[in-house]
């Protein structure tokens, strides 16, 4: 009798399960597997990547970035400057909220305004919207913005701000946009649900203005650990995830099941030196004693530590060929490239030899540091390049640590010689040089990340005139000239521009983008 | 019995404030959060404000105070990159890693027991041999590394069960389950099995000892003596006497499998607390590191209590009261 009915239960158990894995997915559903925790729904609430990829989906801005990282028309059709302080903004006309009001000027001057006052942010928008002096509504489709200075960044600025309803979220918290009650924007897709920890879902906003994204119900998984996330990818669980490990990638684009696209992104991963006039914390004689003088202050020093640099080697050995090598702050198609400014060649003898020049013959000892899991094959970076100088008498050791720990010490000056990675969000190359080279001044808010402390006048002076420099030309010749002389000072070493990878599902398509986003609405079916 | 609990609950008192302490300190030795929270684009000026805006800019004894003045008041703190309550993130993951961590914890002690008792009564046989045998490896190969084989050979190779996630949930009293749906019991049984595996091997040691050492007892002689039936020797007088150890260890191994399935929540995406406190280390988000903590720390007691209680009601000599001593 009990044997039966467990026999029973057995096939009943098959049965469903074999009907569970029959039921085919729908071709309206895309299950994306993201790498990073989404802490909050509120687009104004936290500037970090993971939150901003989702509220793309949801919310509209103003100015919007194409795959390539140039601006395009979002709900603003057009901008101009109609005074050097002042910039005009059309607004498309018949946009509708997913409640189905109509979005106006209105919405976008309640959404600037609420930036600073999130409360409880660790991270708020305000860098973009601080430069605001005053908005003016002239009509409910033109908006007038004024700037205390001539402002040319205006539009890239914006490109970062989610513009949310004035009506459902006047009051509304940060819990409010979590729960859905207050998650009403003009994006693409509606939201649906957000799980903690585990998952975002969403639905296809069939009343949006621009183009109708191919899959319906998409849901973003959070898988954190890489080798989960491919294994989800294998195993049907997923059509698609973001930053498959390059270890794998071999062994996923060998499947033909299975698609890896990739594209330069705007991160660029380079070296900070120390310029402090120290004894630098980390640099030793080859006796073990520290230095009385800073090597690194030297710039037949720096210069020969760039000289020691197989780049080459590095993309592709280290990242499995997903990564180009870089001489400078931001990737060809970014406004603000220098054309011809090449990363110093492989040349291991020259190094020994600028070395020598510079009163070190046999080098000296070194730590290296660099943070552990925040970049693409971070610490194996920074364990080749310690190899690399080790070379030509610098001898390495390297210490890594998480992200968190690590820049708290690197912020400090606590280091001599570390790496960190930087992506120009706004697209244009004013933001490295303004927070990585520009030095540091917290009353004109620049040089925050100039963790090494580069200080060159001439580059500062640049990059003030650029970003109050509002024909293009002029400021695109202020920008290079800066990138230019920082370089030739080696103010920081660039290694590469690290490439962003994406492995779909045989039949799903991704439209691969600089800025790293995965974004659901670039998801199309492959014919 | 009662003087016994109010006692053990002073205790608790005192374990909780110390601990609260240590955490505390450590957490605040390990760095400044801001330098992780705030956008790398963000100024000098948006530090200090974002600096403020956490409360990070008082010093550390006035942090710790305003912290116990609101844990007294049941405010354990607002975590930095959620803004929300951290008691509420804790509690809203606290259901998917009860559920992970007893369902397998009854898959240990379901096969553990049967298999420890038959290893200990056939030690020299085959069968009892295997089981010895296995259990070695439920001891010595590592979890991170038993999942991403669990998950290669039955969700990438086989196809047959999900490699990621909690299934779908249901309401049962307000608290979201999934062992009460289909696709729920398709999600569990990977990280299940991963995660009972240790305790699987445990067990099956635990009851093979205390076995063996029972069947050379005077009173497991005795009742055969006496003509008592096989299944009654064992069961009741083999079986009995060798719970207390088990069921210790059962208590202590619950709390570690619910406070430290981490690498199984990392492996299977699981999204329970353990995820959460690696998450919220990653941000160096202190308040749910101190909350996730307390928490821990008050399961640990709570499990412990019950422990103690369930000797006293499996071996009539154990007085609680004893423990005064």
């Amino acid at each position: 009798m009990l044997l039966t009915s467990l026999r029973r239960a057995a096939s009943l158990a098959v049965a469903a399960a074999a009907l569970a894995f029959a039921a085919p997915l729908s071709a309206q559903d895309l299950k994306i597997a993201v790498a990073a925790d989404v802490t909050s729904i509120d687009p104004h609430f936290y500037n970090l990547f993971p939150n901003n990829n989702i509220a793309e989906h949801i919310f509209d801005k103003l100015v919007r970035m194409d795959p390539d990282s140039k601006m395009i028309p979002g709900l603003a059709t057009s901008w101009k400057t109609i005074d050097p302080t002042t910039w005009e903004f059309k607004l498309r006309k018949g946009v509708k909220f997913h409640d189905g009001s109509e979005l106006t000027a209105e919405d976008v001057v309640f959404s600037i305004n609420r930036v600073p006052n999130v409360p409880n942010s660790p991270g708020r928008f305000t860098p973009y919207t601080k430069a605001i002096t005053k908005i003016d509504v002239v009509d409910p489709y033109t908006l007038h913005i004024h700037y205390a200075t001539p402002y040319p960044l205006a539009p890239n600025d914006l490109s970062t701000i989610y513009i949310v309803s004035h009506k459902v979220a006047a009051n509304a918290s940060t819990e409010d946009f979590n729960t859905g009650k207050a998650t009403i924007g003009s994006g693409p897709y509606k939201f649906v649900s957000y799980s903690n920890g585990d998952r975002v879902e969403l639905e296809r906003n069939d009343a949006y203005w621009g183009d109708k994204p191919a899959y319906k119900h998409v849901t973003f998984k959070i898988i954190k650990n890489e080798a989960a996330r491919t294994a989800a990818l294998l195993s049907g669980d997923v059509d698609a995830i973001e930053q498959p490990p390059t270890a794998d990638l071999a062994k996923i684009k060998a499947n033909p099941n299975f698609t890896v696209t990739s594209k330069i992104s705007h991160r660029v991963i380079y070296f900070n030196f120390d310029f402090l006039d120290r004894s630098s914390p980390d640099i030793t004689g080859k006796d073990g004693k520290p230095l009385a003088k800073n090597p690194l202050r030297d710039l037949r020093v720096r210069r020969a530590m760039s000289k020691a640099i197989n780049r080459q080697a590095i993309a592709e050995r280290v990242m499995e060929g997903q990564a180009v090598p870089s001489g400078q702050l931001v990737s060809e198609h970014l406004f603000g490239y220098v054309p011809g400014l090449k990363p110093d060649a492989y040349d291991p003898q020259g190094a020994k030899k600028l070395l020598a020049e510079a009163g070190y013959p046999d080098g000296f000892n070194l730590t290296i540091h660099g943070p552990a899991g925040r970049y693409v094959n971070d610490e194996k970076i920074v364990q080749a390049v310690a190899q690399m100088l080790t070379r030509i008498g610098i001898a390495c050791k390297v210490e890594t640590a998480p992200m968190g720990p690590y820049s708290a010490r690197a912020s400090k000056q606590e280091f001599s010689f570390h790496m960190v990675g930087w992506g120009a969000s706004t697209g244009e190359a004013s933001s490295p040089l303004r927070s990585l080279l520009a030095t540091y001044d917290a009353a004109k808010g620049f040089g925050a990340v100039n963790w090494g402390r580069y200080s060159n006048p001439k580059v500062d002076y640049l990059i003030e005139q650029a970003v109050q420099q509002v024909d293009d030309d002029n400021r695109k010749v202020m920008l290079q000239r800066a990138t230019q002389l920082a370089m030739d000072d080696l103010g920081l070493m660039p290694i590469h521009f690290q490439f962003t990878i994406w492995a779909t599902k045989k039949g799903v398509q991704y439209t691969p983008r600089t800025d790293e986003y995965t974004l659901a609405y670039q998801f199309h079916t492959a014919k | 019995m009662l003087v016994y609990l109010i006692r053990r609950c002073l205790q608790s008192v005192v374990v909780l404030l110390v601990m609260s302490l240590i955490v505390f300190v450590g957490v605040y030795a390990v760095g400044n959060p801001i330098d992780i929270l705030i956008s790398p684009q963000a100024d000098q000026a948006e530090r200090e404000q974002a600096i403020h805006a956490l409360g990070l800019d008082q010093p550390m004894w006035m942090q710790y105070f305003v912290f116990l003045r609101d844990a007294l008041h049941g405010d354990l703190g607002h975590s930095f990159v959620h803004s929300t309550s951290a008691l509420r993130l804790i509690f809203e993951r606290m259901p998917a890693t009860l559920e992970l961590a007893t369902v397998a914890m009854l898959f240990a002690i379901i096969l553990g027991i049967p298999l420890g008792l038959w290893a200990g009564l056939k030690p020299e046989s085959a069968s009892g041999r295997t089981i010895m045998a296995g259990s070695i490896l439920g001891f010595s190969l590592p979890t991170f590394w038993v999942g991403l084989m669990l998950i290669m050979v039955f969700s990438v190779m086989l196809g047959w069960l999900p490699s990621n996630g909690r299934g779908e949930t249901v309401s049962l009293f307000g608290i979201p389950v999934s062992f009460l749906t289909l696709d729920g019991w398709r999600h569990l049984v990977l990280p299940a099995t991963n995660l009972a595996l240790f305790n699987l091997a445990l067990m099956i040691r635990l009851t093979r000892a205390g076995t063996r050492e029972a069947l050379l007892q005077d009173y497991v002689k005795f009742a055969r003596a006496k003509g008592l039936s096989n299944v009654r020797v064992i069961g009741v007088h083999v079986l009995r006497n060798i719970l207390i150890p088990i069921v210790t260890v059962i208590g202590l191994q619950f709390g570690a499998l619910i406070a430290f399935a981490i690498v199984t929540e990392s492996v299977f995406a699981w999204p329970g607390m353990g995820k959460l406190l690696v998450d919220s280390i990653n941000f160096l988000d202190r308040p749910v590191i101190v909350a996730y903590l307390l928490v821990i720390v008050t399961l640990f007691i709570v499990i412990n209590l019950i422990v103690d209680l369930l000797y006293s009601a499996l071996d009539p000599r154990v007085r609680l009261g004893e423990s005064r001593s």
